[in-house]
């Protein structure tokens, strides 16, 4: 009985890691007011990590580092060949003008500090 | 006031500063009913209105309403012109020194065209929360706010208020508070590593040395037990709690990170000894061991791999320091009153001139427009002599006055001039990725939840099939999967080398643009050179004048008086030559110049040509006379050029585009690579042949024309090989393009050329050499890291999931774990750091 509670809890726990982690998607993106979204970089996240914009409209993503990690150095947007550098404690402003929709993966350089641009027509 | 409104309402406009709000208060009026006609004044900060039956506490809630104050005002009442020093009149902000000097940030403020902004944007200012004194100077177009709010929301008050904002960076500042910061984060890891590790290790010892780490049930070992295991919480919450934060934050988020890892790690190692603490009876006896050492272990070592992790970055940083120290920090600029002030260099206008005396750096891009002096620019183009410049001339930013004083304007500034685009341009590149990494990046974008549920499978796996106390196993198992998995040595394995080499590459003047062109650039095995500008100056010259008479200077004076007119490259080199002479210059009639062929003029009444063999023989002229000079200069490489008058050949004059000093060592290098060099020009193929020779050149394509330059890249890439082609990045550009990496080659300062993969500033191709030097070693820095990185978690993971069990009976530790995670990524980046040791080679051959 024990052996069967433990596995399925195990089990249930599996399935629970590939849906929070993987399958899930949010309802609710941040979404651009006058052009200007400011993401907080701290504690392993970007908040807000999903931000929706609609195509063609110039959005402004205002990154605050407050990690001094260095892992939060740099903010990478691999598709659309945007690098910056992030200093602590001083906001820097990537400007975006979205030509094309789809959804565009923001990172650090290792991949731990993830977020996403939705661009909708 | 008075209700009944006059024919003509005047109105004082508070905030009314620039085009777009005289535009916005404007349109607001004559929205209103009755408004016949408005005119605003900017400079006084006064409307007029012609009306009919509108009250003046309409217009003013008009204006208001498009956020602007407005008061009423007869005509006759003094310019009450807001604009000109509000921020004076205000003893709130009389003076700059109102604002306290402590935590103080600068804004830059752009939009504010008159001082009627002042305070609109010192009000939108002081209205943030948090903001103790606001202050603008109007002057040089700068807020001073004193207070605890941040930049991002000050930035974003002034741009509210319809201006815009951008904090100002002191670089020297700005680096300096970086590395402050730096070690302020460096001795906090070390104090928590210092903490964990001063729990940790005695009870780590006490178990080593034989003490026993197992609960007795109602005994003091319960007691003593919940005590370490409230000490260890209070270590998890003090040294990791960051991790803990971290980590709960990416999960809220449907996100994992190393963080998670960590603190899931730790925590379960944690929540399963106070279990074992606090009711033992519910684990069998062999299972009643505690782990609160393992936990305080982790947490001490990892924030240790974190500390040496913040050395080692400082460190790969440093590769494009010496182009961010170029930036000067301030300019001395001259006002029209004859006076001159020192500014910081972010107040620059375009414009403003600018005084640069001996030693002192080129502040902004500019035009010389006084005096004369030598500047050495070799930091930006990598050419060593320094050059003249005198008025009318181009100077950038970086670069450093030598003895004499200058007066420029300033062209560009800011973020415009060549020395910031350099500046982003490598930081840039440094954060492009070759191809090489995708796989990396793919893996560690999913590596977190994978090795989550790594750990639960190799948990159920112990619980299902492994020997007793399963419980013990199962949980160590799962902790040490969690621990040794790394997913920065991964995501960094790229990142790191690339920065590194990028930036070494830039210290060499080769600016890499893309990841793909550095990885490509390592495996090229066939580089094609332009001719003319790449391996020759680019500038032709006279080295040869023969006359069939004897008189060389009437040959010369007569070439050069034909080709006056002409803005051929080659006339060019001829009237050069008769100027450097001293000849007289004659002036011709009826001047023509025929392309392919030469030119034709009259001068005093006789026909005179000047121009290739083909031409003058169909002329019907007998050139026989001069067929031994004229073969002796194909011989050299050079182009006969033919003089006649009338009917007789008077002389024929060699032009030649001579080879730059350093062609030979720099195609020998490439040679020693074991690289084929191809050449293609236009140039007949005699002539090419004697410059290839010159070089050391096998393979010549001659007679090229420039649009069939791509084809025969085409044709090489066809034969399956990998293929650079280097020349200008304009001319040259669908060559370049048409290449595996096109590299354009001299830009100087001129880095915004994109056609090439690889841009390299200096003239010399040594560059070449440097940056596929450059690549090679980079990459196979970069295939070590990755390497590493994989070996590492794919032997890691599996052996703390416990897969040598069975054949060892040992299950790691995950102590063990925690030090190998550590080291793994501190690997990483100290192998990355190695590249900045790279020198480029065959450098003192070229300037000894």
């Amino acid at each position: 009985m024990m052996m069967l509670i433990v596995n399925l809890a195990g089990l249930a726990l599996m399935a629970f890691i590939i849906w929070w982690f993987w399958l899930w998607t949010p309802r609710t993106a941040a979404r651009a007011e006058q052009g200007v979204v400011p993401v907080t970089v701290d504690d392993g996240v970007y908040d807000p990590a999903w931000i929706e914009t609609r195509r063609g409209q110039p959005i402004t993503l205002r990154f605050l580092r407050k990690d001094p990690s260095p892992c939060a150095q740099q903010v990478i947007f691999e598709d659309l060949g945007i690098t910056e550098e992030l200093p602590v404690g001083e906001p820097r402003d990537i400007r975006i003008v979205p030509e094309q929709t789809g959804t565009y993966r923001f990172t650090c350089q290792m991949q731990m500090y993830q977020g996403r641009l939705r661009v909708t027509d | 006031m008075n209700s009944d409104a006059p024919e003509t309402l005047h109105l004082d406009i508070e905030g009314m500063s620039c085009g777009h709000c005289r535009a916005t208060v404007e349109q607001a009026l004559r929205a209103l009913p009755g408004v016949t006609e408005v005119d605003l004044s900017l400079d006084s900060g006064r409307a007029e209105i012609r009306h009919q039956g509108l009250s003046a506490q309409q217009a003013i809630t008009a204006v208001e309403n498009a956020g602007y104050s407005a008061r009423q005002t007869t005509e006759t009442e003094p310019d009450a012109s807001a604009c000109h020093d509000t921020g004076s009149a205000d003893p709130a902000s009389s003076g700059t020194s109102s604002v306290p000097s402590g935590d103080e940030i600068q804004l830059s403020i752009s939009g504010a065209t008159c001082a009627g902004c002042v305070r609109t944007i010192e009000n939108a200012l002081r209205n943030v929360p948090g903001v103790d004194e606001a202050q603008m100077n109007f002057a040089d177009r700068t807020a001073r706010v004193a207070g605890s709010a941040d930049a991002a929301t000050l930035v974003q008050a002034v741009e509210d208020a319809g201006y815009g904002a951008e904090p100002i960076h002191d670089p020297e500042q700005a680096d300096a508070d970086k590395e402050r910061q730096d070690e302020a984060h460096y001795h906090r890891l070390l104090r928590d590593m210092a903490v964990s590790l001063a729990v940790g290790v005695p009870v780590m010892a006490w178990g080593l040395l034989g003490g026993s780490m197992a609960v007795e049930p109602g005994g003091t070992s319960q007691w003593v037990w919940l005590a370490v295991g409230v000490v260890t919480l209070g270590i998890l919450v003090f040294a990791g709690g960051h991790f803990f934060t971290g980590a709960w934050k990416a999960f809220r988020g449907h996100n994992a990170n190393m963080d998670t890892l960590i603190a899931v790690g730790t925590g379960t190692a944690w929540l399963y000894s106070m279990a074992v603490v606090l009711v033992p009876e519910l684990f069998p006896a062999s299972a009643r061991h505690v782990y609160f050492e393992a936990s305080a272990m982790i947490i001490g070592l990892i924030n240790l791999g974190l500390a040496l992790e913040v050395r080692a970055r400082g460190k790969t940083g440093q590769a494009i320091r010496r182009l961010l120290d170029l930036r000067a920090k301030t300019a001395r600029i001259l006002r029209a009153d004859g006076t001159e002030t020192d500014v910081p260099v972010e107040q620059v206008h375009s414009g403003d001139a600018i005084r640069v005396r001996p030693g002192e750096k080129i502040a902004v891009d500019g035009e010389v427009i006084e005096g004369s002096s030598l500047i050495d620019e070799s930091m930006l183009t990598g050419e060593p002599m320094p050059v003249r410049k005198q008025s009318g001339d181009e100077v950038a930013a970086g670069t450093l006055n030598d003895s004499g004083t200058l007066v420029y304007k300033a062209t560009r500034v800011g973020k415009d001039t060549a020395l910031a685009q350099i500046i982003a341009l490598v930081k840039k590149a440094q954060g492009a990725k070759p191809p090489i990494g995708r796989l990396a990046d793919r893996v560690s974008a999913v590596f977190v939840p994978i090795i989550l549920l790594i750990a639960v499978a190799a948990a159920l796996a112990w619980y299902n099939l492994g020997p007793d106390p399963r419980t013990v196993h199962m949980m160590v198992a799962a902790t040490t999967v969690l621990i040794i998995a790394c997913p920065c040595a991964l995501g960094l394995a790229t990142p790191m080398s690339v920065m590194v080499g990028v930036g070494k590459a830039a210290e060499a003047g080769v600016l890499i643009r893309q990841g793909e062109a550095l990885q490509t650039a390592a495996r090229l095995d066939t580089i094609v050179l332009d001719k003319t500008g790449t391996i020759t100056q680019g500038r032709p010259a006279v080295t040869r004048v023969f006359s069939a008479g004897g008189d060389d200077n009437e040959v010369l004076r007569l070439a050069a008086a034909l080709e006056q007119g002409s803005e051929h490259p080659l006339a060019q080199a001829v009237t050069e030559r008769a100027r450097e002479a001293g000849l007289s210059r004659a002036s011709v009639a009826n001047f023509q110049a025929l392309n392919g062929k030469g030119v034709q003029a009259e001068l005093d009444g006789d026909d005179l040509y000047l121009g290739n063999r083909r031409w003058l023989e169909e002329l019907g002229m007998e050139l026989s006379a001069l067929d031994q000079a004229a073969g002796q200069i194909a011989e050299d490489g050079g182009t006969p050029l033919f003089l006649a008058r009338g009917q007789e050949a008077l002389g024929v004059i060699g032009v030649a585009d001579p080879v730059k000093a350093d062609s030979a060592a720099a195609i020998r290098r490439l040679h020693e690579r074991g690289l084929d060099v191809v050449m293609i020009t236009g140039d007949i193929q005699g002539s090419a042949d004697a410059i290839a020779r010159q070089v050391g050149i096998d393979r010549v394509f001659a007679e090229v024309l420039p649009e069939n330059k791509a084809d025969n890249i085409r044709r090489l890439r066809d034969e399956g090989r990998f293929v650079a082609m280097v020349g200008d990045g304009i001319n040259d550009a669908p060559a370049l393009a048409e290449a595996d990496v096109g590299f354009a080659i001299g830009t100087g300062t001129d880095v915004a050329i994109e056609s090439a993969g690889i841009t390299l500033m200096r003239g010399s191709l040594h560059g070449v050499a440097d940056a596929i030097e450059i690549a090679t070693l980079t990459l196979r820095n970069i295939k070590q890291n990755l390497f590493g990185a994989f070996a590492y978690n794919s032997l890691g993971v599996p052996v703390a999931a416990g897969v040598l069990y069975p054949f060892t009976g040992m299950l790691l530790s995950p102590v063990i774990a925690g030090a190998a995670m550590s080291l793994s990524s501190v690997t990483v980046v100290t192998n990355a750091g190695r590249l900045r040791f790279f020198r480029p080679g065959g450098r003192q051959e070229a300037h000894p």
